[in-house]
């Protein structure tokens, strides 16, 4: 019992003890940035790794629950007054839509709420009809660009292209503050840690058997009486959650929202890291989500001008030479290690 | 759980390599390190990388002269990658990591907005060199390229003045655009012009057929363009085979220079004015001097823009604040840069004091057919940088205040 958690016990006291210590405050922020991702690959390492569901639309639910926080942040800022990029939009009184979000709990509520909620009447059209496949992958995806078409032409709403920064305060803490940002991170670090402890539990129960079942053989689960449909609605679902909770976690530490951080290729950034990392490991998820940000910032800080050409040199290479990812080449190894010391 | 056992340990070396990635070389005493970052990837890149060159070339002026406080400066270069949480991230990075002197950059709106409360939460110094929709005036930030009464005003009274008072709207979807066309809707009220029609398309968009079909509907006396990037090579080729042209109904452009006609396809946009401050054709000794010494370093057949001369303005605006100010700290170098009057491409600079924007000229200017601009008007002396818009009655209430 011991051995097993371990490994987790030895990462949680790095990132929760070592990292704030050690980290500059600037290079704190980047690492709970990429835990946020972290967050959504979780869910992403789920629904498709677990579920079979290639979802290549999480971005909509980070988005939900980003704009959700931003919203409330904003208001709580003008103080009764209009949000500064409804000024310069010329919006003259408060959106209807806005009014509720002043309250910090239907603010945060609705960040997990809302995404749940889009998920479940997602899934149970889609589902129920037995969309699968290529067919779920280019609908979520379809949602993703919708979505961003939706905020761009709505700048009185949603701040359009620019989407909303400028936050100064999160519960009365000064959110420029090394100290603020260090409690950030280290919340962050905490959601991540309970929702991958939760989420293995999840998968090693019956419902997690079940799930595979259905990801490897839908029909003969449907054959045995159980409803398929159920089963990956929940899943959807709760991916959806996690990645909402990300996005209003991702706000306050990274100082703003905008329509480019959850169209269509952020979200398939995301499925690209769960994919390097291995998607059939959890822990792969969110080691594939931290690579893939930490290569991003040292790739870009290092070769401004052709970053993007060794962001891509990188997951062709994992994908070609080990197509089950970091976690997979992780298992080889350990696994012949282990041959190696029976023999 | 022994399948997780190894990842975990892997992820637990990432995280320790991660802590040992931050030694920062400290800069040392003989140089002193600004930030240069603008779109070095992404849609925004073919305009924003020709800035960044100008501005490398000023610092290479300055370090050649001799430096400023006897240092020499160094570039430190970043990808703001055309999207907007980027140019935060590494606005950030710049000040905090870097801690660079100032910071020269940004392009967009969007950027703009984005990296302005970085300056503002960290007390730094950022160097704008782009025209925009005024109605800003960061107490951080300087603004070295036009506000709206230096160049969407003077577009207007030119317009105005050739007794073309019936104007279509045509903008990318952002900020610049909706704010820019906002100003525009007050001054047409206020002088008797008539606006027929608003349209707006997003960045990057490239059908226009629909959108030209209203134009031409409405049959306007001119079209007031504030379309960003590529889209305006889809909407000046798709307006001309409409069958539109410069003399029947003249597009006026304010985000279209030298560098973007080249990528239009002069064939589609000559004849056709535009509204800036500065053009490469720009008589002034500075000017001679600058496009010989772009020409030499980046190559013969390249041109020189607006954004381009104010971002090589910006360093050395910044440069001569800080020898007046004999130190590169922040709120000193604030304190002497009012004032500060420089010759520059485009003629008599100045630092306003009020609003940390510049005097500047504004020119009317046509695209030729040799892809250069020529200038068919000038306001004759630098305007005083008016971003609120406060000389003007009819601008009134669109502050917000």
């Amino acid at each position: 019992m011991i051995r097993r958690h371990l490994p987790f016990a030895a990462v949680a006291v790095v990132a929760l003890v070592a990292a704030p210590l050690l980290l500059e405050p600037f290079r704190l922020g980047l690492l709970a940035k990429y835990l946020c991702y972290a967050i959504v690959a979780l869910g992403i390492g789920l629904a498709w790794g677990k579920g079979g569901m290639l979802t290549l639309g999480q971005g909509v639910f980070f988005g939900l629950g980003g704009y959700s926080m931003a919203m409330y942040l904003k208001l709580t800022e003008a103080e009764g007054g209009l949000p500064d990029f409804m000024v310069w939009s010329g919006v003259e009184e408060l959106p209807a839509l806005w009014v509720p979000f002043a309250n910090p709990v239907f603010a945060m509520s609705m960040a997990v709420l809302g995404p749940v909620i889009l998920a479940v009447v997602l899934g149970t059209l889609v589902f129920r009809q037995r969309v699968r496949g290529a067919y779920f992958a280019i609908l979520t995806q379809a949602l993703a660009a919708a979505m961003v078409i939706l905020l761009v032409g709505q700048q009185g709403l949603t701040g359009g292209t620019n989407g909303m920064t400028n936050f100064f305060e999160l519960f009365g803490q000064d959110l420029a503050e090394d100290s603020t940002q260090r409690g950030l991170y280290l919340v962050v670090a905490g959601v991540l840690g309970v929702l991958y402890l939760g989420t293995r539990q999840l998968v090693n129960s019956r419902y997690g058997r079940l799930l595979v079942a259905v990801r490897d053989g839908e029909d003969r689960v449907r054959f045995l009486g159980y409803d398929p449909a159920l089963v990956k609605t929940v899943t959807f679902a709760a991916s959806a959650g996690m990645a909402g909770l990300a996005g209003a976690l991702f706000v306050p530490v990274v100082g703003i929202i905008s329509p480019a951080l959850l169209g269509v290729v952020p979200s398939l950034e995301l499925v690209v890291a769960v994919a390097v990392g291995g998607r059939h490991v959890l822990a792969g998820a969110v080691l594939g989500a931290v690579v893939m940000g930490y290569a991003k910032t040292a790739f870009s800080e290092q070769f401004a001008d052709g970053w993007l050409y060794l962001q891509g040199a990188l997951f062709i290479l994992v994908m070609t030479l080990a197509s089950k990812g970091i976690a997979g080449v992780a298992q080889t190894v350990a696994g012949r290690l282990r041959s190696a010391r029976a023999t | 759980m022994r399948i997780s056992r190894p990842i975990l340990s892997a992820l637990l070396v990432m995280a320790l390599a991660a802590c040992g990635s931050d030694a920062e070389t400290a800069a040392s005493s003989n140089e002193i390190k600004v930030g240069l970052l603008h779109s070095l990837s992404g849609t925004m890149a073919i305009s924003e990388v020709t800035v960044r060159d100008a501005e490398l070339l000023a610092i290479e002026e300055i370090n050649n002269a001799g430096g400023v406080l006897g240092k020499k400066i160094v570039p430190v270069v970043e990808d703001g990658a055309s999207d907007w949480p980027t140019f935060a991230e590494k606005a950030t990075k710049l000040v905090r990591q870097d801690k660079v002197a100032a910071v020269f950059g940004g392009w967009t709106s969007a950027s703009r907005k984005a990296m302005l409360p970085v300056f503002e939460r960290y007390k730094a110094l950022l160097w704008y060199p782009v025209q925009y929709e005024g109605l800003e005036s960061s107490p951080y930030i300087f603004y070295t390229g036009a506000t709206t009464n230096q160049q969407i005003i003077p577009g207007l009274d030119y317009l105005k003045e050739q007794g073309r008072n019936r104007i279509f709207l045509v903008g990318s979807d952002y900020v610049f655009p909706r704010t820019a066309n906002k100003i525009i809707k007050a001054y047409a009220a206020a002088n008797g012009m008539e606006i027929l029609g608003e349209e707006y398309t997003p960045l990057g968009h490239t059908e226009y057929s629909t959108l030209v079909n209203k134009v031409m509907q409405a049959e306007p006396d001119a079209v007031f363009n504030t379309l960003n990037g590529d889209s305006n090579v889809a909407f000046f080729k798709q307006l001309k085979s409409a069958g539109a042209t410069a003399e029947s109904m003249p597009v006026l452009s304010v985000s279209i220079a030298e560098e973007e006609v080249t990528g239009i396809g002069v064939e589609n946009i000559a004849g056709h004015p535009v509204a800036w401050n500065y053009y490469q054709t720009t008589e002034t000794p500075a000017n001679e001097a600058f496009v010989k010494a772009f020409k030499a370093k980046y190559g013969q057949n390249k041109v020189t823009s607006d954004p381009m001369q104010a971002g090589y303005n910006a360093v050395h605006l910044w440069a001569e604040a800080v020898k007046k100010a004999g130190t590169t700290e922040v709120e000193a170098v604030k304190k002497a840069a009012p004032g500060i009057a420089l010759d520059r491409p485009e003629g008599k600079v100045t630092i306003d004091g009020d609003n940390q924007h510049m005097y500047k000229t504004a020119r009317i200017g046509i695209i030729q057919p040799d892809g250069l601009i020529e200038q068919v008007w000038d306001s004759g002396e630098p305007i005083k940088p008016d971003p609120y818009l406060e000389g003007y009655p009819w601008a009134a209430g669109l502050a917000g205040q």
